[in-house]
């Protein structure tokens, strides 16, 4: 079959350059372009009369559309034109120009599809004889078609760069996957470090520096008006760790301070901050703490809990403990160095007093009479 | 070197003999035991560190490791894919190998492959040449048994009988180019190629 397709949109193409146009010579005979050779440069033509129905299609063309391509079928029930929108007859398709039209099949899986539809035949008047020719590819959604489709190489042109296109899709997944693992890596590695920035290795509780990040979020905690939210800083000396480690050795040490850890996590809130910030010198962070009783009572109950001794083998070792702790509610600007300034002399006053005690230190004025400046002579 | 060379390096040895030969390995070759970053850029001389550690722990000489590397490199579902896209014969596929550099480059434009030429002779022979392109020297000494060592597995893949031979490596480079007698194209039942990604592996 040798259908003879006459472009007679020249003067819709317009001029040809001028290096094409001379020399003279004859325009070429597009009559000797059968459907079958049309498919070859362009396998998802479509050719339809001038009442919409299809005289022939390219052979990927068919193969995506299947059974739906029946011969005379209407181009507006084979495929649904999204985009100009309300395009529904030919005139629609005729007047819509040499431009790029975003097209749907209508039978599922609904395949997205870009053309372009050249009026065929004598120039269109009224009512114009000839058909149209279009010409579509598969848009954004080109891999999913190929395998919706089961496409192969050889149901695209020669100069189609789908499948470079595919090729490339592919090729960046797999560099996108291996930059996922990579910052999944990383990720891991950061939180790794970061752990180990803020914890004693031995005990598992936090260290200074975590203990000084947690203040500043807590003074901070207020913002700049609202009042810093309660808490308690105990600061926490054992007694008699020295002789546990000179009698018993390092590694009984470390047993009773990992004890001590234990104590301390369990005598504590979820929310409250344990550190170690010495040898045997802890920094218990309360918070929403600002009752004395209940706070001296919690220290009576660690220091209870402290001097149970501590099985260490076939010995046992026994400590105690003092505290000393301040209350950020005495404080008009519950800065962290001031309060663990006087957290320390706290605690000295316990050990003063004869060790395994509790000190409380309170301001002896209301609070207000800190701001006042302390009158010379 | 681009770390995705170290990196498949790396993954190569972790996967074919275990993670405490990479461990040794990585300690010999004096980095890390976390190894390559796929993303970033390595000295040249850090790959072939590696290799030569890889080597004497093996005691294999090192380009039996490189062609070995090849032939995992098409074990990678991804990678295999991407050399399926060559073409639908083996034939075909081995005159796809001059895209190759281009594509790669596409993807990744530091990757630095050398460029691939392939010479048909008569009687279903092909020369395989390797020069010219972004690729350093390294690049260049390392390539060849990697490319022959894909060239086999891709060989299985397809199910086409080949003949495959390196140069000599002391070779000229005009003489050094890697020779393929493809003696039958369809030996076996090769494995199956679809163009369009399974739905299990298109959605991650």
């Amino acid at each position: 079959m040798r259908v003879p397709i006459r472009a007679g949109a020249s003067s819709a193409l317009g001029a040809a350059p001028a290096a094409l146009a001379a020399p003279p010579m004859m325009p070429p005979d597009l009559s000797q372009l059968s459907p079958e050779l049309l498919g070859v440069l362009m396998p998802m033509f479509l050719w339809v009369d001038a009442c919409g129905r299809v005289q022939a299609a390219g052979p990927t063309l068919r193969k995506v559309c299947g059974r739906a391509l029946r011969p005379g079928v209407l181009l507006f029930d084979l495929i649904e034109i999204t985009r100009p929108q309300r395009m529904t007859c030919m005139a629609d398709l005729r007047a819509h120009g040499l431009r790029r039209l975003h097209l749907a099949l209508r039978a599922r899986p609904r395949t997205g599809l870009r053309g372009i539809a050249l009026p065929l035949g004598p120039d269109s008047g009224p009512e114009p004889e000839g058909g149209m020719l279009l010409n579509l590819s598969f848009g954004l959604t080109v891999a999913e078609a190929v395998r919706d489709h089961a496409l192969t190489d050889a149901d695209f042109a020669p100069t189609d760069l789908t499948v470079e296109m595919l090729y490339l899709i592919e090729a960046k997944s797999a560099v996108m996957g291996e930059l996922h693992g990579m910052n999944l890596r990383l990720e891991r590695a950061h939180r790794s470090a970061v752990a180990e920035a803020l914890t004693d290795p031995l005990t598992g509780l936090a260290n200074r520096r975590a203990l000084e990040l947690a203040l500043e979020a807590a003074v901070q905690a207020g913002g700049r008006s609202e009042a810093v939210p309660p808490f308690a800083l105990a600061h926490l000396d054992l007694d008699f760790f020295k002789q546990v480690n000179d009698t018993h050795g390092h590694a009984a040490g470390d047993a009773v301070l990992i004890e001590v850890a234990r104590i301390l996590k369990a005598e504590t809130r979820k929310h409250d901050l344990v550190a170690r910030v010495g040898g045997d010198e802890f920094v218990l962070v309360l918070r929403m703490m600002n009752e004395p009783a209940a706070i001296e009572a919690l220290g009576r109950r660690i220091v209870a809990r402290l001097e149970a001794p501590v099985q260490l083998g076939d010995v046992a070792a026994t400590i105690s403990g003092s505290l000393g702790v301040v209350l950020s509610v005495d404080y008009l600007d519950p800065a962290p160095k001031r309060m663990l300034a006087d957290a320390d002399r706290a605690l000295y006053t316990s050990k003063h007093q004869g060790r395994a005690r509790v000190t409380i230190l309170r301001p002896d004025l209301p609070p207000l009479d800190l701001l006042r400046p302390v009158a010379a002579g | 070197m681009h770390g995705l060379v170290n990196r498949s390096l790396q993954c190569f040895l972790r996967d074919t003999y275990g993670p405490d030969l990479w461990g040794a390995v990585a300690r010999r070759a004096g980095i890390g035991p976390d190894g390559f970053e796929a993303m970033q850029i390595y000295d040249d001389t850090l790959t072939e560190t590696v290799l030569a550690a890889a080597a004497q722990q093996l005691a294999k000489p090192p380009e039996a490791l490189l062609e070995d590397l090849g032939t995992y490199l098409v074990s990678l579902e991804p990678l295999r894919r991407l050399l399926r896209f060559g073409g639908v014969g083996y034939a075909d596929f081995l005159h796809s190998l001059d895209d190759l550099q281009g594509r790669a480059q596409l993807a990744l434009p530091d990757l630095d492959l050398p460029a691939l030429h392939l010479v048909a002779e008569p009687g279903g022979r092909f020369a395989l040449h390797l020069g010219g392109g972004p690729a350093g020297e390294v690049m260049a000494r390392l390539a060849p048994p990697v490319l022959a060592g894909m060239l086999r597995a891709m060989a299985d893949d397809y199910g086409a009988l080949v003949l495959i031979e390196l140069p000599e490596p002391q070779a000229t480079p005009a003489a050094g180019a890697i020779q393929i007698d493809l003696l039958q194209a369809r030996y076996a039942k090769g494995r199956r190629f679809h163009l369009g990604l399974p739905i299990a592996e298109a959605t991650p």
